[in-house]
């Protein structure tokens, strides 16, 4: 049967059109040939989290909301990095700037915004971006690497987040505005003064009632002139003043334009079978600039595409938060008393609350949070609404039912109607969360996120959802938060008590005896159980490899295409010719597709055929570099005194003597160390877990310091005059870590988490250090090399090679 | 469909896995603590992650890249993931532990 299918095309891959697409893949999956064109090079992503990826705790690829596999699923071509030019809407074509054509039957404009960027003289210059795309994050990610000093120019919501995110990234921030107190837009000078105050205190500083003029520098911004005739240094700006929704597109292929495309309820352009929908489009004399307003038009013109009846888009309320760490800011409607309305304000200096409400007649039309912001969702559907809340003002400013003045927070939820939305972004409402908890069984946020999307997106909604939860599932939410992993309701140290007090001895023991819900445990707890136990009883316990994570039962770097890589061990990153020519020749031999030095002074072969891997081990007869483990990976270091001519101490032989002492240790997370000759720290290591700097006469040593996702630098522990002293403290600290740490925990981590105090008060005593050591040397004298085990023992070797069938039966 | 005699559970450890190709495919075959020999196709509906190569928990495997859990019984990915991997029939001989794979 050949199904006649209708052309789609999307021109736009944001979060507006294929969200659009996504509801009409649900209403008529088979209607349509659907092709998409997205200017930016990646699939569709959530924009609204790059605030969260600058602000660390995301990783970039975290927030692709569809990948390519999805379009592939649903035979989407998709066309990344293709900006189309022209549409021609007598012929119904589009044409990209890539030369490709695209026939349709149906067109779908959502090209977002632009970002406004100020046209002061400098605007070009290197070092001059917006906050917009994944681009713009990256450049910022990178030039805090280089450099100190960033302007933010625009206190609005944006500036405000891209200027926390660069605060993060370890650069000195000033926000630029030109009004005399922030976020205008949104709030009131009261809670605005509260909110500046809040950020000052994070670090931010501010320049209010300033007007941009120029920008200076040669090739690269150097700084900021205003028009007072003032300047302020500058190597990053990063413009935040506005948006204009992208027309350039249909103004010159003849569609209607005002300030976005119009379009009429049903999304519907002025050219027949051509859609606007998302921050391009202008409905009703507005043109919106968040998320919600664009998938409700999503979801309206997926049913005008699906041919199913429905109501038009009416137009939105909008409420907006701001996603900046440990301050609670919302808004929503009319906040700033139109005439004809009169305002109800609450303040609370000491606990640093505001709240003011926008009654217009009996109507609630706007309202302004900051501190606390768990009544937004109500009050956001209030003023939605529209309904009388004559008689009701007094409870709703004070956030509680008059007869209920003292009671607890949950108590608010629980008075909450069922269709009011908590999360805005994806339209979840109370009693969808409420559904999920009481039958849907939920008892974790993560649960509910799966199973309602709710917090899914920006995450604003969490504190509300976690009132839910705890309202709904009571102690058994509350327990699961605790445990190390949805099998238990243990943490970390319950769990290291028990194994010691009841000289528990195997993974199932532990989990048998400690009542684990899951009979064989999950990913997160059978690898820290096992750490725990090795830990404990270094010489006694029998590691469990099948509850090893991957990279440890491979003992190599399983990669995205299911290939290894193999990272010999070259102590201190010092190798010989005669090493090198080994690695070569067996890189050669067996095709290896690539061969790389990593940031650690080593050579990796990547690209490796799981089957390979006991053959190139037996060939190459080195140890491999634990380059991937939880344990002791590499020790880098300079070339100190032995060549430098800054160099105080031998740093290559002290890296190289670390190394050899802790080779193949088992911690709770991976440990990287580095030693350099002097202070000039070539071998970087002061973003190392333990980081040696040599001084004239002596040693300093640091520690927790990461180069990862959350770049730390370290602290000093001490500073110590031999050798020998270095290796005594290494030992010590890291057996104090060991002893300590959260399985997968790092060192930065643990740092934070115990403080640098106790650990120098558990280390100072030579006694105590020297206990310490004694055990390090315990456990690390159980080890052996995994690698010569392997390639010795046919039983543990098959596990690399595939099975061949015997015969056909 | 054909039905092959691979091998003898003995070669697959428990709660361990081992691979086959048959006609361009990768099936992976997992032994449960239990005994239980199940085969799925070795490969995630995620992205691709060469499942023999996760760990086995109950009659669960995790796929090594991003943590996927499958079911080796249905070969349904667990929530909050969805999808599926298409599973295939093995039977052991109890008295000789011999496996048989029909693909
Ligand atoms: C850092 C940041 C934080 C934000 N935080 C929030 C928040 O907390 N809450 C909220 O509600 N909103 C937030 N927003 C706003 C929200 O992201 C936007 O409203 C939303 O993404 C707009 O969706 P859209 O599909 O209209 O546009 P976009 O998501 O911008 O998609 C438009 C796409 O079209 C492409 N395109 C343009 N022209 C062409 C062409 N000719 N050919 C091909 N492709 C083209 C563009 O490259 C772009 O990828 C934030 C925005 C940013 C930048
Ligand atoms: S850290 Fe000091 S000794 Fe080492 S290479 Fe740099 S300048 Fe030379
Ligand atoms: S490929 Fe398997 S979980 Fe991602």
């Amino acid at each position: 049967m050949t199904l006649f299918r209708k052309k789609l095309v999307l021109v736009g891959n944001g979060m507006a059109g294929v969200r659009a697409i996504e509801h009409l893949l649900k209403l008529a999956p088979d209607a349509y040939e659907i092709t998409i064109f997205g200017a930016e090079p990646h699939p569709n992503y959530n924009r609204i989290m790059l605030s969260s990826v600058l602000a660390g705790g995301t990783d970039l690829s975290e927030i692709v909301i569809n990948d390519y596999e999805w379009y592939r699923s649903h035979n989407i071509t998709l066309y990344t990095g293709h900006q189309i030019e022209s549409i021609d809407t007598v012929n119904k074509k589009v044409r990209s700037d890539l030369g490709v054509e695209a026939a349709y039957d149906e067109l779908i404009l959502a090209t977002g915004s632009d970002p406004f960027m100020l046209p002061l003289p400098g605007a070009d210059k290197e070092g001059v971006i917006a906050f917009r795309d994944i681009k713009d994050c990256q450049i910022m990610m990178e030039t805090s690497k280089t450099y100190k000093k960033a302007l933010v120019i625009g206190g609005g919501l944006l500036g405000l987040e891209a200027a926390r995110g660069l605060l993060h990234l370890g650069m000195e921030v000033s926000v630029v505005h030109i009004h005399h107190y922030i976020m205008e837009r949104q709030l009131d000078m009261e809670a605005a003064v509260m909110l500046q105050r809040e950020l000052e205190a994070q670090g931010m500083k501010f320049l209010l009632s300033k007007q941009s003029e120029a920008i200076l520098g040669k090739k690269r911004v150097k700084s900021l002139l205003f028009a007072d005739g003032s300047s302020a240094e500058a190597d990053l700006i990063v413009m935040a003043v506005g948006i204009r929704p992208n027309t350039a597109l249909a103004k010159k292929s003849g569609i209607a334009v005002n300030r976005g495309i119009v379009v009429n309820d049903y999304m519907e352009t002025n050219i027949p079978g051509v859609y606007a929908i998302g921050e391009c489009a202008e409905h009703r004399g507005i043109a919106y600039g968040l998320v919600a307003p664009l998938y409700e038009q999503g979801a309206v013109l997926a049913k005008r595409l699906a041919g199913v009846q429905g109501q038009g888009y009416e137009g939105s309320v909008t409420s907006t938060k701001l996603k900046v760490s440990g301050v609670d800011v919302f808004s929503a409607g009319q906040y700033d008393e139109p005439a004809g309305s009169r305002a109800l304000r609450y303040q609370d200096e000491i606990s640093g609350v505001y709240k003011k409400l926008v009654i217009s007649e009996d109507k609630l039309i706007g309202a302004v949070l900051f501190g606390d912001t768990a009544d937004g969702a109500q009050l956001f559907s209030l003023i939605k609404s529209s309904e009388s809340i004559q008689g009701k003002e007094r409870s709703l400013l004070l956030g509680l039912p008059d007869d209920a003045l003292k009671s607890s927070p949950s108590a608010r939820l629980e008075a909450m109607a069922d269709d009011e939305i908590i999360c805005g972004c994806n339209g979840v409402s109370k009693g969808a969360i409420a559904e999920a908890i009481t039958t849907g069984g939920c008892t974790s946020v993560g649960q509910i996120k799966a199973c309602t999307k709710a917090s899914a997106s920006c995450g604003g909604c969490k504190p509300l959802v976690e009132g839910l939860l705890e309202l709904y599932a009571g102690d058994a939410a509350v327990k699961v938060k605790e445990g190390i992993c949805g099998c238990t309701t243990l943490g970390r140290d319950e769990i290291v008590a028990e194994i010691k007090r009841m000289k528990l001895k195997t993974v199932k023991e532990v989990m048998n005896v400690l009542e684990w819900t899951n009979e064989e445990g999950c990913s997160k707890c059978r690898p820290s159980l096992n750490y725990y136990l090795g830990m404990l009883w270094p010489e006694e316990y029998v590691d469990e490899k099948e509850s090893r994570i991957t990279n440890e039962r491979y003992h190599a770097n399983i990669q995205k295409d299911g290939t290894f890589s193999v990272v010999p061990r070259i102590y201190g990153g010092v190798t010989s010719p005669g090493e090198l020519k080994k690695i070569a020749e067996v890189a050669e031999k067996f095709d290896v597709p690539m061969v790389k030095f990593t940031g650690g002074q080593r050579l990796d072969l990547l690209g490796v055929k799981k089957e390979d891997l006991p053959k190139i081990w037996e060939e190459l007869d080195m140890p491999s570099g634990h380059a991937y483990g939880k344990t002791l990976r590499t020790v880098k270091t300079c070339v100190g005194s032995t060549f430098c001519r800054f160099g105080t101490q031998d740093s290559i032989g002290m890296g190289i003597r670390l190394e050899k002492e802790f080779e193949r240790l088992n911690t709770p997370a991976k440990v990287k160390l580095a030693v350099s000759g002097c202070p000039r720290n070539c071998a970087e290591a002061t973003i190392k877990d333990f980081g040696v700097v040599a001084i004239d006469g002596g040693w300093e040593l640091h520690v927790g310091g990461n180069g990862g996702v959350h770049v730390r630098a370290t602290d000093l522990l001490c500073v110590v005059k031999t050798e020998d002293e270095v290796v005594e403290w290494a030992s010590a600290f890291l057996q104090y870590y060991r002893e300590n740490a959260s399985w997968n925990e790092r060192t930065s981590n643990w740092v934070e988490r115990v403080g640098l105090d106790s650990i120098k008060a558990a280390l100072d005593n030579r006694e105590d250090r020297l206990a310490l050591g004694q055990r390090i040397r315990t456990a690390l004298s159980v080890t052996t090399d995994p690698w010569k085990q392997i390639v010795a023992e046919r039983e543990l070797r098959k596990n690399f090679e595939p099975i061949s069938p015997i015969e056909t039966a | 469909m054909t039905k092959m005699h691979i091998g003898n559970v003995a070669d697959i450890d428990r709660k361990g896995s081992r691979t086959l190709k048959v006609n361009g495919m990768e099936i992976a075959l997992f032994r449960l603590s239990d005994g239980e020999v199940l085969a799925v196709e070795n490969k995630c509906p995620h992205k691709g992650g060469t499942l023999s190569e996760g760990m086995v928990c109950g009659s669960k495997v995790h796929c090594p890249l991003h943590d996927w859990r499958i079911d080796l019984h249905t070969g349904k990915v667990e929530d909050p993931d969805t999808g599926c991997v298409p599973t295939f029939e093995v039977e052991v001989d109890p008295v000789t532990g011999a496996v048989y794979l029909t693909v």
